[in-house]
Protein backbone atom coordinates (compact mmCIF):
# COMPACT_ATOMS: atom_id res chain seq x y z
CA UNK A 1 0.00 0.00 0.00
CA UNK A 2 1.30 3.65 -1.31
CA UNK A 3 1.30 6.73 1.87
CA UNK A 4 -1.74 8.05 -0.07
CA UNK A 5 -3.80 5.07 0.38
CA UNK A 6 -2.28 4.06 3.74
CA UNK A 7 -3.51 7.87 5.11
CA UNK A 8 -7.10 7.68 3.12
CA UNK A 9 -7.61 4.32 4.48
CA UNK A 10 -6.91 5.57 7.98
CA UNK A 11 -8.79 8.70 7.95
CA UNK A 12 -11.53 6.14 6.59
CA UNK A 13 -11.09 4.34 9.83
CA UNK A 14 -11.57 7.37 11.93
CA UNK A 15 -14.48 8.86 9.81
CA UNK A 16 -16.75 5.60 10.11
CA UNK A 17 -15.63 4.60 13.73
CA UNK A 18 -13.27 1.89 12.92
CA UNK A 19 -11.23 1.77 16.30
CA UNK A 20 -8.94 -1.55 15.63
CA UNK A 21 -8.98 -4.77 13.87
CA UNK A 22 -11.36 -6.57 16.35
CA UNK A 23 -13.65 -3.90 16.80
CA UNK A 24 -16.88 -4.93 15.36
CA UNK A 25 -18.07 -1.70 15.08
CA UNK A 26 -18.87 -0.68 11.76
CA UNK A 27 -19.95 -3.82 10.35
CA UNK A 28 -19.21 -3.02 6.88
CA UNK A 29 -15.31 -3.18 8.03
CA UNK A 30 -15.55 -6.20 9.70
CA UNK A 31 -11.92 -8.17 10.36
CA UNK A 32 -10.13 -5.44 8.70
CA UNK A 33 -6.79 -3.45 9.84
CA UNK A 34 -8.38 -0.18 12.26
CA UNK A 35 -6.91 3.18 12.93
CA UNK A 36 -4.88 1.06 15.80
CA UNK A 37 -3.04 -0.74 13.09
CA UNK A 38 -2.72 1.79 10.37
CA UNK A 39 -1.16 4.45 12.55
CA UNK A 40 1.47 1.73 13.09
CA UNK A 41 2.24 0.83 9.97
CA UNK A 42 2.14 4.65 8.45
CA UNK A 43 4.51 5.52 11.14
CA UNK A 44 6.83 2.47 10.29
CA UNK A 45 6.19 3.45 6.93
CA UNK A 46 8.44 6.66 7.98
CA UNK A 47 5.04 8.93 7.17
CA UNK A 48 5.53 12.11 9.17
CA UNK A 49 3.33 12.50 12.57
CA UNK A 50 2.42 15.78 11.59
CA UNK A 51 1.28 14.53 8.06
CA UNK A 52 -0.79 11.32 9.64
CA UNK A 53 -2.44 14.04 12.03
CA UNK A 54 -3.30 16.51 9.45
CA UNK A 55 -3.89 14.38 6.10
CA UNK A 56 -5.59 11.52 7.81
CA UNK A 57 -6.93 12.56 11.45
CA UNK A 58 -7.61 15.94 11.53
CA UNK A 59 -9.46 15.86 7.59
CA UNK A 60 -11.39 12.76 9.14
CA UNK A 61 -12.84 14.80 12.27
CA UNK A 62 -13.61 17.45 9.83
CA UNK A 63 -15.56 15.45 7.72
CA UNK A 64 -17.07 13.92 10.92
CA UNK A 65 -18.09 17.52 12.48
CA UNK A 66 -19.65 18.47 9.69
CA UNK A 67 -21.67 15.35 9.23
CA UNK A 68 -22.62 15.99 12.89
CA UNK A 69 -24.13 19.24 11.93
CA UNK A 70 -26.31 18.33 9.24
CA UNK A 71 -27.37 15.68 11.08
CA UNK A 72 -26.48 12.80 8.82
CA UNK A 73 -24.88 10.80 12.21
CA UNK A 74 -25.83 11.04 15.80
CA UNK A 75 -23.82 11.29 19.12
CA UNK A 76 -22.84 7.36 19.16
CA UNK A 77 -21.25 7.53 15.81
CA UNK A 78 -19.48 11.09 16.47
CA UNK A 79 -18.14 9.18 19.84
CA UNK A 80 -16.89 6.36 18.07
CA UNK A 81 -14.93 8.41 15.77
CA UNK A 82 -13.33 10.24 18.53
CA UNK A 83 -12.63 6.99 19.75
CA UNK A 84 -11.27 5.56 16.97
CA UNK A 85 -9.01 9.26 16.90
CA UNK A 86 -7.84 8.86 20.53
CA UNK A 87 -6.29 5.82 19.78
CA UNK A 88 -4.57 7.04 16.85
CA UNK A 89 -3.08 9.65 18.77
CA UNK A 90 -1.61 7.24 21.21
CA UNK A 91 0.72 6.41 18.49
CA UNK A 92 1.96 9.55 17.80
CA UNK A 93 1.71 11.15 21.42
CA UNK A 94 5.50 9.96 21.80
CA UNK A 95 6.57 11.54 19.35
CA UNK A 96 5.20 14.88 20.22
CA UNK A 97 6.50 14.52 23.54
CA UNK A 98 10.15 13.25 22.50
CA UNK A 99 10.69 16.90 21.23
CA UNK A 100 10.62 15.09 17.51
CA UNK A 101 8.15 17.50 16.81
CA UNK A 102 8.76 20.95 18.84
CA UNK A 103 6.80 22.04 21.69
CA UNK A 104 5.59 25.44 21.50
CA UNK A 105 4.03 26.06 24.97
CA UNK A 106 1.49 24.63 27.26
CA UNK A 107 -2.18 24.79 27.12
CA UNK A 108 -4.61 24.53 30.21
CA UNK A 109 -8.14 22.89 29.12
CA UNK A 110 -11.40 22.24 31.05
CA UNK A 111 -14.87 22.38 30.86
CA UNK A 112 -16.63 24.77 33.27
CA UNK A 113 -18.16 23.55 36.51
CA UNK A 114 -21.58 22.19 36.24
CA UNK A 115 -20.97 21.22 32.46
CA UNK A 116 -20.34 17.58 31.83
CA UNK A 117 -20.23 18.24 27.91
CA UNK A 118 -16.40 16.94 26.85
CA UNK A 119 -16.79 15.84 23.28
CA UNK A 120 -15.51 18.71 21.71
CA UNK A 121 -13.03 19.89 24.40
CA UNK A 122 -11.17 16.59 24.24
CA UNK A 123 -11.00 17.08 20.01
CA UNK A 124 -9.59 20.91 20.76
CA UNK A 125 -7.11 19.28 23.92
CA UNK A 126 -6.11 16.40 20.73
CA UNK A 127 -5.52 18.93 17.44
CA UNK A 128 -4.19 21.24 19.85
CA UNK A 129 -1.81 18.74 21.12
CA UNK A 130 -1.13 17.70 17.34
CA UNK A 131 -0.21 20.97 16.51
CA UNK A 132 2.55 20.90 19.14
CA UNK A 133 1.53 21.67 22.28
CA UNK A 134 1.93 20.58 25.66
CA UNK A 135 -1.73 20.22 26.74
CA UNK A 136 -3.00 19.81 30.53
CA UNK A 137 -6.61 18.56 30.16
CA UNK A 138 -8.32 19.17 33.77
CA UNK A 139 -11.75 17.19 32.63
CA UNK A 140 -15.02 18.57 32.68
CA UNK A 141 -17.03 20.17 35.78
CA UNK A 142 -13.74 21.99 36.25
CA UNK A 143 -13.99 24.87 39.09
CA UNK A 144 -12.10 28.28 39.44
CA UNK A 145 -9.81 27.06 41.66
CA UNK A 146 -8.65 23.79 39.83
CA UNK A 147 -7.81 26.32 37.00
CA UNK A 148 -5.80 28.70 39.38
CA UNK A 149 -4.15 25.49 40.70
CA UNK A 150 -2.77 24.34 37.63
CA UNK A 151 -2.08 28.00 36.33
CA UNK A 152 0.22 28.18 39.29
CA UNK A 153 1.82 24.79 38.70
CA UNK A 154 1.90 26.06 34.95
CA UNK A 155 2.06 30.12 34.76
CA UNK A 156 3.30 30.49 31.12
CA UNK A 157 0.11 28.27 30.10
CA UNK A 158 -2.64 29.75 28.05
CA UNK A 159 -5.77 28.44 29.12
CA UNK A 160 -8.75 27.23 27.57
CA UNK A 161 -12.62 27.37 28.70
CA UNK A 162 -15.31 25.28 27.04
CA UNK A 163 -19.21 25.65 27.93
CA UNK A 164 -22.26 23.90 25.73
CA UNK A 165 -25.01 24.94 27.88
CA UNK A 166 -26.36 28.51 28.20
CA UNK A 167 -26.94 27.43 32.46
CA UNK A 168 -23.02 27.08 32.09
CA UNK A 169 -22.01 29.99 30.39
CA UNK A 170 -22.52 32.30 33.95
CA UNK A 171 -20.03 29.72 35.56
CA UNK A 172 -17.85 30.59 32.34
CA UNK A 173 -18.26 34.32 33.63
CA UNK A 174 -17.28 33.63 36.75
CA UNK A 175 -14.30 31.80 36.16
CA UNK A 176 -12.51 34.11 33.84
CA UNK A 177 -13.18 36.84 36.31
CA UNK A 178 -11.66 34.52 39.14
CA UNK A 179 -8.79 33.63 36.94
CA UNK A 180 -8.00 37.28 35.80
CA UNK A 181 -8.33 38.50 39.17
CA UNK A 182 -5.67 36.79 40.42
CA UNK A 183 -3.44 35.95 37.37
CA UNK A 184 -3.73 39.46 35.11
CA UNK A 185 -1.22 38.22 32.32
CA UNK A 186 -2.85 34.87 31.83
CA UNK A 187 -4.07 34.58 28.47
CA UNK A 188 -7.91 33.07 28.21
CA UNK A 189 -9.81 31.36 25.54
CA UNK A 190 -13.08 30.06 25.49
CA UNK A 191 -15.24 27.99 22.82
CA UNK A 192 -18.04 25.49 22.80
CA UNK A 193 -21.47 25.65 20.97
CA UNK A 194 -23.71 28.67 22.48
CA UNK A 195 -20.71 30.81 23.37
CA UNK A 196 -19.30 33.88 20.45
CA UNK A 197 -17.30 36.71 20.33
CA UNK A 198 -19.78 39.00 22.00
CA UNK A 199 -20.10 37.15 24.95
CA UNK A 200 -15.71 36.48 24.78
CA UNK A 201 -15.70 40.70 25.57
CA UNK A 202 -18.61 40.83 27.82
CA UNK A 203 -16.73 38.70 30.22
CA UNK A 204 -13.08 39.76 29.61
CA UNK A 205 -11.52 36.76 28.18
CA UNK A 206 -8.88 37.67 25.44
CA UNK A 207 -10.24 34.72 22.57
CA UNK A 208 -13.05 32.98 21.34
CA UNK A 209 -12.40 29.91 19.39
CA UNK A 210 -15.22 28.76 17.09
CA UNK A 211 -13.54 25.16 16.34
CA UNK A 212 -10.12 23.29 17.53
CA UNK A 213 -8.42 25.08 14.06
CA UNK A 214 -9.45 28.52 15.18
CA UNK A 215 -7.77 27.57 19.03
CA UNK A 216 -4.49 26.60 16.77
CA UNK A 217 -4.16 29.75 14.98
CA UNK A 218 -5.05 31.41 18.04
CA UNK A 219 -2.10 29.80 20.07
CA UNK A 220 0.12 29.49 17.57
CA UNK A 221 -0.03 33.71 16.95
CA UNK A 222 0.57 34.03 20.65
CA UNK A 223 4.57 32.07 20.15
CA UNK A 224 4.72 33.13 16.40
CA UNK B 1 -60.89 8.68 39.55
CA UNK B 2 -60.61 7.85 35.55
CA UNK B 3 -57.38 7.18 33.68
CA UNK B 4 -55.67 9.54 31.33
CA UNK B 5 -56.07 6.77 28.69
CA UNK B 6 -60.12 6.54 29.61
CA UNK B 7 -60.47 10.60 29.88
CA UNK B 8 -58.58 10.50 26.52
CA UNK B 9 -60.79 7.70 24.70
CA UNK B 10 -63.81 9.47 26.06
CA UNK B 11 -62.71 12.44 23.64
CA UNK B 12 -61.05 15.00 26.29
CA UNK B 13 -58.08 17.23 25.05
CA UNK B 14 -56.08 17.71 28.32
CA UNK B 15 -53.63 19.93 29.66
CA UNK B 16 -50.65 19.33 31.49
CA UNK B 17 -48.19 21.93 33.30
CA UNK B 18 -45.39 24.11 32.85
CA UNK B 19 -41.90 24.47 33.97
CA UNK B 20 -40.51 23.35 37.25
CA UNK B 21 -36.90 23.97 36.97
CA UNK B 22 -36.51 27.92 36.12
CA UNK B 23 -39.74 28.27 39.09
CA UNK B 24 -37.54 26.91 41.71
CA UNK B 25 -34.47 28.78 40.24
CA UNK B 26 -36.76 31.97 40.91
CA UNK B 27 -37.90 31.00 44.15
CA UNK B 28 -33.82 30.69 45.12
CA UNK B 29 -32.45 27.17 44.08
CA UNK B 30 -28.89 28.34 43.88
CA UNK B 31 -26.92 26.95 40.83
CA UNK B 32 -25.16 23.96 41.73
CA UNK B 33 -27.75 23.08 44.50
CA UNK B 34 -29.92 19.74 44.16
CA UNK B 35 -33.62 20.97 42.80
CA UNK B 36 -34.76 17.45 44.49
CA UNK B 37 -33.28 18.01 47.79
CA UNK B 38 -36.24 21.09 48.21
CA UNK B 39 -38.85 18.47 48.38
CA UNK B 40 -37.77 17.55 51.92
CA UNK B 41 -35.88 21.53 52.82
CA UNK B 42 -38.80 23.33 51.25
CA UNK B 43 -41.88 21.33 50.75
CA UNK B 44 -43.82 24.46 50.97
CA UNK B 45 -42.00 25.88 48.28
CA UNK B 46 -42.54 23.29 45.88
CA UNK B 47 -46.08 23.17 46.89
CA UNK B 48 -46.23 26.55 45.79
CA UNK B 49 -45.65 25.82 42.42
CA UNK B 50 -47.76 22.55 42.15
CA UNK B 51 -50.68 25.02 43.12
CA UNK B 52 -50.18 27.89 40.64
CA UNK B 53 -50.48 25.03 37.71
CA UNK B 54 -53.69 23.56 39.36
CA UNK B 55 -54.94 27.39 39.88
CA UNK B 56 -53.49 27.54 36.11
CA UNK B 57 -56.24 25.15 35.25
CA UNK B 58 -54.14 21.80 34.48
CA UNK B 59 -55.33 19.11 34.07
CA UNK B 60 -52.28 17.00 35.64
CA UNK B 61 -49.19 18.45 37.10
CA UNK B 62 -45.75 16.64 37.34
CA UNK B 63 -43.86 16.37 40.33
CA UNK B 64 -39.78 17.65 41.36
CA UNK B 65 -38.44 14.58 40.93
CA UNK B 66 -36.64 14.96 37.24
CA UNK B 67 -33.46 14.20 38.62
CA UNK B 68 -34.34 11.97 41.36
CA UNK B 69 -32.34 8.52 40.15
CA UNK B 70 -29.56 7.31 42.21
CA UNK B 71 -26.95 8.53 40.03
CA UNK B 72 -27.95 12.40 39.63
CA UNK B 73 -28.46 12.31 43.42
CA UNK B 74 -25.30 10.92 44.52
CA UNK B 75 -23.53 13.90 42.76
CA UNK B 76 -25.19 15.51 45.99
CA UNK B 77 -24.08 12.63 48.25
CA UNK B 78 -28.19 11.78 48.33
CA UNK B 79 -27.88 8.32 46.41
CA UNK B 80 -29.23 6.52 49.65
CA UNK B 81 -32.47 9.23 49.83
CA UNK B 82 -33.80 7.89 46.26
CA UNK B 83 -37.17 6.60 47.74
CA UNK B 84 -37.86 9.07 50.29
CA UNK B 85 -37.01 12.49 48.40
CA UNK B 86 -39.64 11.11 45.41
CA UNK B 87 -42.24 9.77 47.76
CA UNK B 88 -41.83 13.49 49.16
CA UNK B 89 -42.12 15.11 45.72
CA UNK B 90 -45.22 12.83 44.33
CA UNK B 91 -47.13 13.77 47.89
CA UNK B 92 -46.35 17.81 47.63
CA UNK B 93 -47.99 17.22 44.09
CA UNK B 94 -51.01 14.98 45.01
CA UNK B 95 -51.50 17.64 48.12
CA UNK B 96 -51.62 20.41 45.28
CA UNK B 97 -54.23 18.14 43.01
CA UNK B 98 -56.15 16.73 45.49
CA UNK B 99 -58.38 13.53 44.50
CA UNK B 100 -59.47 14.69 40.77
CA UNK B 101 -56.65 15.76 38.76
CA UNK B 102 -53.35 13.78 37.88
CA UNK B 103 -50.31 13.38 39.33
CA UNK B 104 -47.22 12.47 36.99
CA UNK B 105 -44.45 11.35 38.89
CA UNK B 106 -41.26 12.32 36.92
CA UNK B 107 -38.11 10.65 35.66
CA UNK B 108 -35.37 12.27 33.80
CA UNK B 109 -32.58 10.38 32.49
CA UNK B 110 -29.48 9.24 34.48
CA UNK B 111 -26.99 11.35 32.10
CA UNK B 112 -24.88 8.06 31.86
CA UNK B 113 -24.68 6.60 28.51
CA UNK B 114 -24.79 2.80 28.00
CA UNK B 115 -22.87 2.75 24.65
CA UNK B 116 -19.87 4.43 26.06
CA UNK B 117 -20.35 1.50 28.86
CA UNK B 118 -20.81 4.43 31.68
CA UNK B 119 -23.53 1.59 33.32
CA UNK B 120 -25.24 -1.58 33.00
CA UNK B 121 -28.90 -1.80 31.39
CA UNK B 122 -29.62 -3.60 34.85
CA UNK B 123 -28.42 -0.54 36.89
CA UNK B 124 -30.35 1.60 34.71
CA UNK B 125 -33.42 -0.63 35.32
CA UNK B 126 -32.66 -0.83 39.25
CA UNK B 127 -32.17 2.99 39.53
CA UNK B 128 -35.35 3.78 37.59
CA UNK B 129 -37.42 0.96 39.69
CA UNK B 130 -36.80 2.64 42.92
CA UNK B 131 -37.52 6.01 41.82
CA UNK B 132 -41.18 4.72 40.43
CA UNK B 133 -41.71 3.24 43.59
CA UNK B 134 -41.41 6.12 45.68
CA UNK B 135 -42.95 8.22 43.23
CA UNK B 136 -45.94 5.41 43.32
CA UNK B 137 -45.85 5.23 47.28
CA UNK B 138 -46.11 9.20 47.30
CA UNK B 139 -49.65 9.19 45.22
CA UNK B 140 -48.49 9.51 41.64
CA UNK B 141 -50.70 7.54 39.73
CA UNK B 142 -49.03 8.13 36.59
CA UNK B 143 -44.92 8.21 35.67
CA UNK B 144 -43.47 10.10 32.94
CA UNK B 145 -40.64 8.89 31.52
CA UNK B 146 -39.25 12.17 29.80
CA UNK B 147 -36.24 14.13 27.88
CA UNK B 148 -35.12 10.62 26.72
CA UNK B 149 -33.07 10.66 23.94
CA UNK B 150 -31.52 7.13 23.92
CA UNK B 151 -33.99 4.42 22.87
CA UNK B 152 -32.39 1.06 25.80
CA UNK B 153 -32.21 3.65 27.98
CA UNK B 154 -36.18 4.88 28.04
CA UNK B 155 -36.71 1.00 27.45
CA UNK B 156 -34.98 0.45 31.15
CA UNK B 157 -37.54 3.27 32.64
CA UNK B 158 -40.82 2.21 31.00
CA UNK B 159 -40.20 -1.16 31.88
CA UNK B 160 -39.26 -0.54 35.18
CA UNK B 161 -41.99 1.64 35.72
CA UNK B 162 -44.76 -1.23 33.75
CA UNK B 163 -43.01 -3.96 35.84
CA UNK B 164 -43.03 -2.55 39.79
CA UNK B 165 -45.88 -0.39 39.61
CA UNK B 166 -49.39 0.05 38.65
CA UNK B 167 -49.46 3.69 37.31
CA UNK B 168 -50.16 4.45 33.58
CA UNK B 169 -47.15 4.87 31.63
CA UNK B 170 -46.01 8.41 29.32
CA UNK B 171 -42.88 8.40 27.92
CA UNK B 172 -41.50 11.53 25.87
CA UNK B 173 -38.26 12.33 24.03
CA UNK B 174 -36.33 15.55 23.16
CA UNK B 175 -36.43 15.86 19.10
CA UNK B 176 -34.79 18.39 17.32
CA UNK B 177 -35.06 19.01 13.59
CA UNK B 178 -32.46 17.94 10.99
CA UNK B 179 -31.86 20.90 7.84
CA UNK B 180 -34.34 17.93 5.73
CA UNK B 181 -37.54 18.83 8.19
CA UNK B 182 -37.33 15.57 9.50
CA UNK B 183 -36.94 14.87 13.74
CA UNK B 184 -34.19 12.77 15.77
CA UNK B 185 -33.16 12.76 19.38
CA UNK B 186 -29.35 13.46 19.43
CA UNK B 187 -28.68 9.76 19.65
CA UNK B 188 -30.54 9.64 16.48
CA UNK B 189 -34.11 7.79 17.36
CA UNK B 190 -37.09 9.08 15.33
CA UNK B 191 -40.32 9.51 16.52
CA UNK B 192 -41.37 6.33 14.38
CA UNK B 193 -39.08 4.45 16.26
CA UNK B 194 -39.92 6.19 19.34
CA UNK B 195 -43.57 5.19 19.04
CA UNK B 196 -43.47 1.08 18.65
CA UNK B 197 -40.17 0.27 20.96
CA UNK B 198 -42.12 1.60 23.80
CA UNK B 199 -45.38 0.30 23.40
CA UNK B 200 -43.83 -2.72 23.34
CA UNK B 201 -41.83 -1.87 26.51
CA UNK B 202 -45.40 -0.75 28.18
CA UNK B 203 -46.04 2.60 27.88
CA UNK B 204 -49.64 4.04 27.58
CA UNK B 205 -49.21 7.46 25.80
CA UNK B 206 -46.57 8.61 23.58
CA UNK B 207 -45.19 12.39 22.96
CA UNK B 208 -42.20 14.62 22.80
CA UNK B 209 -40.63 17.21 25.05
CA UNK B 210 -37.97 20.09 25.73
CA UNK B 211 -36.39 21.04 22.11
CA UNK B 212 -37.22 24.43 20.65
CA UNK B 213 -40.71 25.34 21.31
CA UNK B 214 -44.26 24.44 20.15
CA UNK B 215 -43.99 25.17 16.36
CA UNK B 216 -42.04 22.06 16.22
CA UNK B 217 -44.09 19.84 17.58
CA UNK B 218 -46.56 19.92 15.11
CA UNK B 219 -44.14 17.88 12.82
CA UNK B 220 -42.72 16.13 15.38
CA UNK B 221 -46.77 14.92 16.08
CA UNK B 222 -47.30 14.51 12.23
CA UNK B 223 -44.78 11.78 12.29
CA UNK B 224 -46.04 10.13 15.14
CA UNK B 225 -49.28 10.01 13.93
CA UNK B 226 -47.97 9.12 10.18
CA UNK B 227 -47.08 5.30 11.78
CA UNK B 228 -49.74 5.07 15.02
CA UNK B 229 -53.18 7.23 14.48
CA UNK B 230 -54.40 5.46 18.25
CA UNK B 231 -51.62 5.98 20.69
CA UNK B 232 -52.49 8.74 22.92
CA UNK B 233 -49.40 11.42 22.47
CA UNK B 234 -48.59 14.09 25.37
CA UNK B 235 -46.54 17.33 24.42
CA UNK B 236 -44.54 19.06 26.49
CA UNK B 237 -42.68 22.49 24.60
CA UNK B 238 -40.48 24.69 25.95
CA UNK B 239 -41.33 28.50 25.33
CA UNK B 240 -39.06 28.53 22.06
CA UNK B 241 -34.96 27.62 22.19
CA UNK B 242 -33.60 28.95 25.14
CA UNK B 243 -31.30 31.96 25.07
CA UNK B 244 -28.42 33.64 26.84
CA UNK B 245 -29.01 36.63 28.27
CA UNK B 246 -27.38 39.21 30.76
CA UNK B 247 -26.07 35.84 32.65
CA UNK B 248 -28.83 33.89 32.36
CA UNK B 249 -30.81 31.47 30.18
CA UNK B 250 -33.99 32.99 29.03
CA UNK B 251 -36.84 31.19 27.04
CA UNK B 252 -38.63 33.83 24.80
CA UNK B 253 -41.96 32.47 23.18
CA UNK B 254 -44.67 34.55 24.44
CA UNK B 255 -48.13 32.67 26.29
CA UNK B 256 -49.92 34.07 23.14
CA UNK B 257 -47.37 32.74 20.78
CA UNK B 258 -47.62 29.32 22.38
CA UNK B 259 -51.25 29.32 22.44
CA UNK B 260 -51.49 30.27 18.97
CA UNK B 261 -49.89 27.25 17.68
CA UNK B 262 -51.85 25.40 19.69
CA UNK B 263 -55.08 24.91 17.66
CA UNK B 264 -52.56 23.57 14.86
CA UNK B 265 -51.10 20.66 17.40
CA UNK B 266 -54.21 19.37 18.60
CA UNK B 267 -55.35 18.85 14.38
CA UNK B 268 -52.15 17.20 13.95
CA UNK B 269 -52.92 14.89 16.64
CA UNK B 270 -51.87 15.79 20.19
CA UNK B 271 -54.08 15.23 22.98
CA UNK B 272 -52.21 16.36 26.21
CA UNK B 273 -50.90 19.74 25.98
CA UNK B 274 -48.06 21.49 28.06
CA UNK B 275 -44.87 23.10 28.86
CA UNK B 276 -41.43 22.33 29.38
CA UNK B 277 -38.33 25.05 30.11
CA UNK B 278 -39.38 28.64 30.62
CA UNK B 279 -42.82 28.05 30.40
CA UNK B 280 -44.94 29.63 33.11
CA UNK B 281 -48.35 29.25 34.79
CA UNK B 282 -49.36 32.32 32.26
CA UNK B 283 -48.37 29.78 29.35
CA UNK B 284 -51.43 27.66 30.49
CA UNK B 285 -53.86 29.35 31.59
CA UNK B 286 -53.29 30.37 28.07
CA UNK B 287 -53.37 27.26 26.21
CA UNK B 288 -56.49 25.91 28.74
CA UNK B 289 -58.04 28.91 27.31
CA UNK B 290 -57.67 27.88 23.64
CA UNK B 291 -58.22 24.58 24.77
CA UNK B 292 -61.47 25.18 26.30
CA UNK B 293 -62.30 26.93 22.63
CA UNK B 294 -61.37 23.60 20.67
CA UNK B 295 -63.41 21.36 22.75
CA UNK B 296 -66.56 23.38 22.78
C1 LIG C 1 -10.97 26.54 24.79
O1 LIG C 1 -11.13 26.67 23.41
C2 LIG C 1 -12.13 26.03 22.82
C3 LIG C 1 -12.22 26.18 21.45
C4 LIG C 1 -13.20 25.56 20.72
C5 LIG C 1 -14.12 24.77 21.39
C6 LIG C 1 -14.04 24.60 22.77
C7 LIG C 1 -13.05 25.23 23.52
N1 LIG C 1 -15.04 23.79 23.15
C8 LIG C 1 -15.70 23.45 22.06
N2 LIG C 1 -15.16 24.03 20.98
C9 LIG C 1 -15.48 23.93 19.56
O2 LIG C 1 -14.71 22.89 19.00
C10 LIG C 1 -15.44 21.67 18.98
C11 LIG C 1 -15.11 20.88 17.76
O3 LIG C 1 -15.48 21.57 16.60
C12 LIG C 1 -16.88 22.08 19.06
O4 LIG C 1 -17.35 21.50 20.24
P1 LIG C 1 -18.89 21.12 20.45
O5 LIG C 1 -18.98 20.52 21.79
O6 LIG C 1 -19.70 22.30 20.12
O7 LIG C 1 -19.12 20.00 19.34
C13 LIG C 1 -18.81 18.63 19.54
C14 LIG C 1 -17.69 18.22 18.63
C15 LIG C 1 -20.06 17.84 19.23
N3 LIG C 1 -21.15 18.23 20.09
C16 LIG C 1 -21.35 17.69 21.30
O8 LIG C 1 -20.61 16.86 21.76
C17 LIG C 1 -22.63 18.08 22.00
C18 LIG C 1 -23.75 17.31 21.33
C19 LIG C 1 -25.06 17.31 22.05
C20 LIG C 1 -25.98 16.34 21.30
C21 LIG C 1 -25.05 16.87 23.54
C22 LIG C 1 -24.45 15.73 24.12
C23 LIG C 1 -23.55 14.83 23.34
C24 LIG C 1 -24.68 15.35 25.47
N4 LIG C 1 -25.51 15.99 26.34
CO1 LIG C 1 -26.28 17.74 26.03
N5 LIG C 1 -25.81 17.73 24.22
C25 LIG C 1 -26.20 18.82 23.49
C26 LIG C 1 -25.67 18.76 22.11
C27 LIG C 1 -26.66 19.07 21.00
C28 LIG C 1 -26.02 19.22 19.65
N6 LIG C 1 -26.58 18.57 18.69
O9 LIG C 1 -25.05 19.91 19.53
C29 LIG C 1 -26.73 20.00 24.22
C30 LIG C 1 -25.54 20.93 24.33
N7 LIG C 1 -27.09 19.44 25.51
C31 LIG C 1 -28.13 20.03 26.07
C32 LIG C 1 -28.71 19.68 27.32
C33 LIG C 1 -29.94 20.47 27.74
C34 LIG C 1 -28.17 18.65 28.13
N8 LIG C 1 -27.13 17.83 27.77
C35 LIG C 1 -26.88 16.94 28.80
C36 LIG C 1 -26.19 15.74 28.70
C37 LIG C 1 -25.58 15.29 27.53
C38 LIG C 1 -24.92 13.92 27.38
C39 LIG C 1 -24.23 13.43 28.66
C40 LIG C 1 -25.99 12.91 27.03
C41 LIG C 1 -23.99 14.17 26.14
C42 LIG C 1 -22.57 14.60 26.53
C43 LIG C 1 -21.57 13.48 26.41
C44 LIG C 1 -20.19 13.99 26.58
N9 LIG C 1 -19.35 13.14 27.11
O10 LIG C 1 -19.83 15.10 26.23
C45 LIG C 1 -27.54 17.37 30.06
C46 LIG C 1 -26.60 18.27 30.89
C47 LIG C 1 -25.45 17.52 31.52
C48 LIG C 1 -24.44 18.50 32.08
N10 LIG C 1 -24.59 18.91 33.32
O11 LIG C 1 -23.56 18.90 31.38
C49 LIG C 1 -28.72 18.18 29.49
C50 LIG C 1 -29.13 19.29 30.46
C51 LIG C 1 -29.86 17.21 29.17
C52 LIG C 1 -30.68 16.79 30.35
N11 LIG C 1 -31.89 17.27 30.34
O12 LIG C 1 -30.22 16.09 31.20
C53 LIG C 1 -28.65 21.15 25.19
C54 LIG C 1 -28.20 22.54 25.69
C55 LIG C 1 -29.31 23.56 25.70
C56 LIG C 1 -28.87 24.78 26.44
N12 LIG C 1 -29.71 25.30 27.29
O13 LIG C 1 -27.81 25.27 26.28
C57 LIG C 1 -28.07 20.72 23.80
C58 LIG C 1 -27.87 21.89 22.83
C59 LIG C 1 -29.07 19.69 23.24
C60 LIG C 1 -30.41 20.30 22.89
N13 LIG C 1 -30.69 20.49 21.61
O14 LIG C 1 -31.22 20.59 23.73
C61 LIG C 1 -16.84 23.61 19.11
O15 LIG C 1 -17.84 24.20 19.90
Amino acid sequence: MGQNELLQKLAECVEFGKVNKTAPYPPAMKGQDGADELTRQALEMGIKPSEILNDALIFAMDKVGEKFSQKKIFVPQMLISAKAMNTAMEHLKPYFQSGEVKRKGKFIIGTVSGDLHDIGKNLVAMIVEGAGWEVIDLGVDVDAGKFKTAIGENPDAVVGLSALLTTTMPNMQKIVGEIKAQYPNVKLIIGGAPVNDEFRSEIGADGYSPDPQSAVAYLNALVA
Amino acid sequence: MKTITQEIQSGKLMVSDGAWGTFLQQMGLQPGECPESWNLKYPDRVLEIAQSYIDAGSDMIETNSFGGNAFKLSMFGLEDKVYEINEAAARISRKAAGSNRHVLGSIGPTGKMLMMGDVTYEQLYEAFKTQAMGLEAGGADALVVETMTDLEEATAAVRACRDNTSCEVICTMTFDKSPDGSFFTMMGVSPADLVPAMIDAGANIIGANCGNGMENMIGIVNEIRAIDPEIPVLVHANAGAPVYKNGETVFLETPDQMAQFTPLLIDAGANIIGGCCGTTPDHIRKIVEVVKLKTV
